[in-house]
């Protein structure tokens, strides 16, 4: 039984063991110290099953500071094609800029994330649209703690009776609320950014309730 | 790695001296290697004396104040494409200027390892840098050089003066020329000069100035008859126009008017005469550099075209304000003349905006003022709170008209947010389509919440009964009011309830008469000025002179002054309440402007005992306020 568990372990390439190894080390707190790592899919679609990533964008986040060096734009080959969605996201089959396969994208996002907190704005489907490409190349899913900018945003609106929130804010809303340019929008990179710098604006209006933790982030959203 | 931010980087950074020099190759290598940091409001990004960073700064959003010595006076104030810390850097040695987050500010840290090749390798970088490192040695940014630096912007808007060197910082003239040949009628001259909203016409021959014709000249010549009004400019100039260049500092620009007794003074190219002519400056340029004088403030309010020079208009409204209470100049005039110049500013946004949408508006409409604004109370600048009423259309029509609207709110409700005024945490914008309706809506809405005054009804009510109209059409509103007046005359319970929300304010003091503070949260230890002082008063106010249906009086010290008049036997509270308010408002603006913030939570242990002592009298006259209040309007313990 247990000779079944480690033989199935050996047989993750190399990469997936680097990642998963570094989340041995001990869970920082203090928020100035974090790596997080703000990501954006651009997908052919919604179905969890039949649409796949176009276009993976992300960027580092440690203390407030954004390094552009250290970032992330992935364009993905495609087999599956949708006219539709191409036509939001601009970006074209196998054209523009250099395309990789998917499990090459897979080894690169991994490398790049490693124990990273990721932010997203409505993370689920960006999480589970990388699981699904994870499963496909027979990898486990993402361990990472994951942030939704869309839950943070509704903690930063007034609890009042007068105001009804909204069941889903959109990162357009977020972007208008917050003065972010939208010209990137609906590129994975451009909306990585856009979410980013909503992300460190929540932050600081979180703040007004006492020292904030990584702890708290993460029971908000 | 070269990527979409990277380019949005360079896109930014290449309108900025002197990254404007460099070939679009170079800059997105460099581009590529920036780190942009996020600063909230009042962060420190470097201190005095601490060693430099391996960057040097680009503002790309906010402002940052650059501050030096033991009283931190601000040396400069770097907005949209500035570069700071950037000497120390060269130089190789310690910050000698600190720089802090004015505003919630994005900035991009461009590293001086990869930048300096460039200013080695370009000549233009480098006689950029040199030029501003020689133009004065502690502070190569500063106002007083902007002419020379930042020629390529395009950038005509009154800035006013942050410091008070006036002989040293050269003028903002105007760039765009009216000009006319000396052929040219007197009749046409006119028409362009009233066209272009100027005083004066600049006569040009070759591009160079031969004359200039005024307002003046104009009445002189031909409203009196002397000259026909087909007569040529060249018969009615006055030549030979005096000339400077554009180096002239303020106090040059004073003098030389003063000293020929004209109003307007024409730069050349070199100075002199015979040089090409590229601006004009006029006595009104230099009122509002000098930024004293609500008039010209006025003036150059209604005369903004982009939202972005009604901003750097609001900067010099708050200096005059801060010199008001220096001075301390009644506040009760302070008050008027500042809400006027707020007022004007958001008008001209609703202009602006209105000529912004692609058709005219389909039917009458009024913006209302809502809260501390509608009561002309708004001193410094907090959330904004408003509303939109539009005359009642066919119910077909509705939906359309509706979004009309409200596309209009949501353009007028972004100008306020860029000049200053952030949005409503509550919503309670006119963008919100709960708060853009027509007027058959609005006063099913109002007969509503005073029908079923449930807690949030009455602080609906609250928020909205202090309207005041700041553009359209003022029929609107007055039947807005009728209708209020005639539904709580029916409904006198609602009174009540508004009564009793006017009373439940947490108390200011204590069983000890210590000042009571706020016990956690952001302001954990501080004084909430407007929760336990000013709201007390403001709200009893606003019950007391509903229940006379006064209309049209809006701010809290005006009501009770009326108040006063209406019921001689209570003058001597309701005088007390008004002289309270004013001095309530005077305390909050004071140590809003101390702490760039809206002056809400005052730290109790800075304040003086002459301070502590002034707070406290006013409570006296709230706690009294409030007990008349309760007896008037029968609050009985229950609804407390």
């Amino acid at each position: 039984m247990i000779d079944f568990f480690k033989k199935k372990v050996n047989n993750y390439p190399d990469y997936w063991l680097e990642y998963e190894n570094s989340f041995n080390k001990k869970p920082i707190e203090d928020l100035s110290q974090v790596r997080f790592v703000v990501l954006d899919t651009e997908t052919t679609g919604f179905d969890y099953l039949n649409d796949r990533i176009l276009c993976i964008g992300a960027l580092s986040l440690v203390d407030k500071n954004i390094a552009l060096n250290q970032s992330l734009e992935l364009f993905l080959k495609q087999d599956h094609y949708n006219a539709e969605t191409a036509k939001i996201h601009g970006i074209l089959k196998n054209g523009g800029a250099s395309c990789i396969n998917e499990s090459v994208a897979m080894e690169e996002l991994l490398g790049f994330l490693k124990n990273a907190v990721i932010v997203a704005h409505h993370a689920i489907f960006d999480i589970t649209m990388i699981n699904r490409a994870l499963e496909r190349n027979g990898l486990p899913r993402l361990k990472n703690k994951v942030l939704d900018t869309s839950h943070l945003y509704k903690k930063t609106l007034l609890n009042s009776n007068v105001f009804k929130k909204k069941e889903h804010y959109s990162l357009d809303e977020l972007a208008e609320k917050f003065d972010i340019s939208k010209k990137d929008r609906h590129t994975a990179l451009g909306d990585a950014y856009i979410t980013a710098i909503a992300f460190l604006k929540i932050r600081s209006r979180l703040k007004g309730k006492g020292q904030l933790r990584l702890k708290d982030l993460l029971k908000m959203g | 790695m070269k990527n979409t931010i990277s380019h949005r980087v360079a896109d930014f950074l290449k309108n900025f001296p002197p990254f404007n020099v460099l070939g679009q190759t170079d800059l997105e290598t460099l581009a590529e290697e920036i780190t942009i940091v996020y600063k909230e409001k009042d962060s420190v990004i470097f201190a005095e004396n601490d060693e430099p960073h391996p960057y040097f700064y680009v503002v790309n959003k906010g402002a940052v104040a650059l501050k030096k010595g033991s009283d931190k006076s601000i040396m400069d104030m770097c907005d949209e494409g500035d570069i700071f810390g950037l000497r120390p850097l060269m130089a190789q040695e310690n910050y000698k200027m600190s720089a802090k987050a004015h505003e919630e500010s994005i900035l991009y840290a461009i590293p001086i390892n990869i930048f300096k090749p460039y200013a080695q390798k370009n000549i233009a970088v480098g006689n950029f840098l040199i030029e501003s490192f020689a133009s004065n040695t502690r502070n190569p940014y500063s106002k007083s050089h902007r002419g020379k630096l930042y020629d390529e912007v395009p950038d005509t808007n009154p800035v006013a003066p942050d410091t008070h060197v006036l002989d040293l910082q050269s003028v903002q003239y105007s760039k765009k020329l009216v000009t006319c040949t000396p052929t040219t009628s007197a009749k046409t001259i006119a028409k362009r000069m009233t066209e272009k909203k100027v005083g004066a016409m600049l006569v040009v021959k070759d591009k160079m100035p031969i004359g200039i014709i005024t307002d003046k000249d104009l009445r002189n010549n031909i409203v009196t008859g002397k000259y026909p009004i087909t007569t040529k400019a060249k018969e009615i100039m006055v030549s030979p126009v005096i000339t400077y260049n554009k180096h002239l500092t303020i106090t040059q620009a004073q003098m030389a008017m003063m000293k020929s007794n004209i109003s307007h003074l024409c730069i050349t190219k070199d100075g002199t005469p015979n040089s090409k002519a590229i601006g004009i400056l006029s006595k009104h340029d230099v009122m509002v550099a000098l930024g004293n004088n609500p008039a010209v403030l006025i003036k150059a309010i209604n005369r903004a075209k982009k939202i972005k020079s009604i901003k750097q208009i609001r900067k010099s409204i708050t200096h005059l304000l801060q010199d008001y209470l220096d001075q301390n100049i009644p506040i009760k005039l302070t008050t008027k003349i500042i809400s006027e110049l707020n007022d004007a500013c958001v008008k001209q946004i609703i202009k602006l905006s209105l000529a912004e949408m692609p058709t005219r508006p389909p039917v009458k409409f009024a913006w209302l003022a809502l809260g501390s604004q509608g009561r002309s109370e708004q001193l410094l600048q907090t959330d904004q709170d408003n509303a939109m009423v539009f005359e009642n259309v066919p119910e077909d029509k509705l939906i359309e008209t509706t979004a009309y609207f409200l596309e209009l709110s949501k353009l007028i409700n972004k100008g306020l947010f860029d000049i200053g005024y952030d949005y409503c945490p509550a919503e309670m914008m006119a963008s919100n389509p709960n708060w853009c309706l027509s007027l058959d809506e609005w006063k099913k809405t109002i007969s509503h919440w005073i029908i079923n005054p449930g807690t949030d009804e009455v602080l609906l009510s609250s928020i909205f009964f202090d309207y005041n109209i700041t553009y359209g059409d003022v029929n609107l509103v007055n039947e807005l009011s009728e209708h209020i007046f005639e539904t709580t005359k029916k409904y006198p319970i609602f009174y009540l309830h508004l009564a009793s929300g006017a009373l439940q304010n947490p108390s200011p003091t204590g069983f000890f008469r210590q000042l009571l503070v706020e016990e956690d949260g952001e302001h954990k230890d501080s004084f909430d000025l407007k929760r336990r002082a000013l709201m007390p008063l403001t709200d009893a106010a606003r019950v007391l002179i509903l229940s006379h249906s006064v209309k049209s009086i809006n701010s809290t010290a005006e009501r009770f002054e009326k108040l006063a008049e209406l019921e001689p036997n209570n003058e001597e509270i309701f005088m007390a309440c008004s002289f309270a308010t004013r001095a309530l408002l005077k305390f909050r603006t004071k140590h809003g402007l101390l702490h760039n913030d809206s002056g809400r939570y005052i730290a109790i242990d800075k304040l003086t005992k002459e301070e502590k002592i002034k707070l406290k009298r006013t409570f006296k006259t709230i706690k009294e306020i409030q007990e008349l209040v309760s007896i008037r309007f029968k609050v009985s313990n229950l609804l407390r």
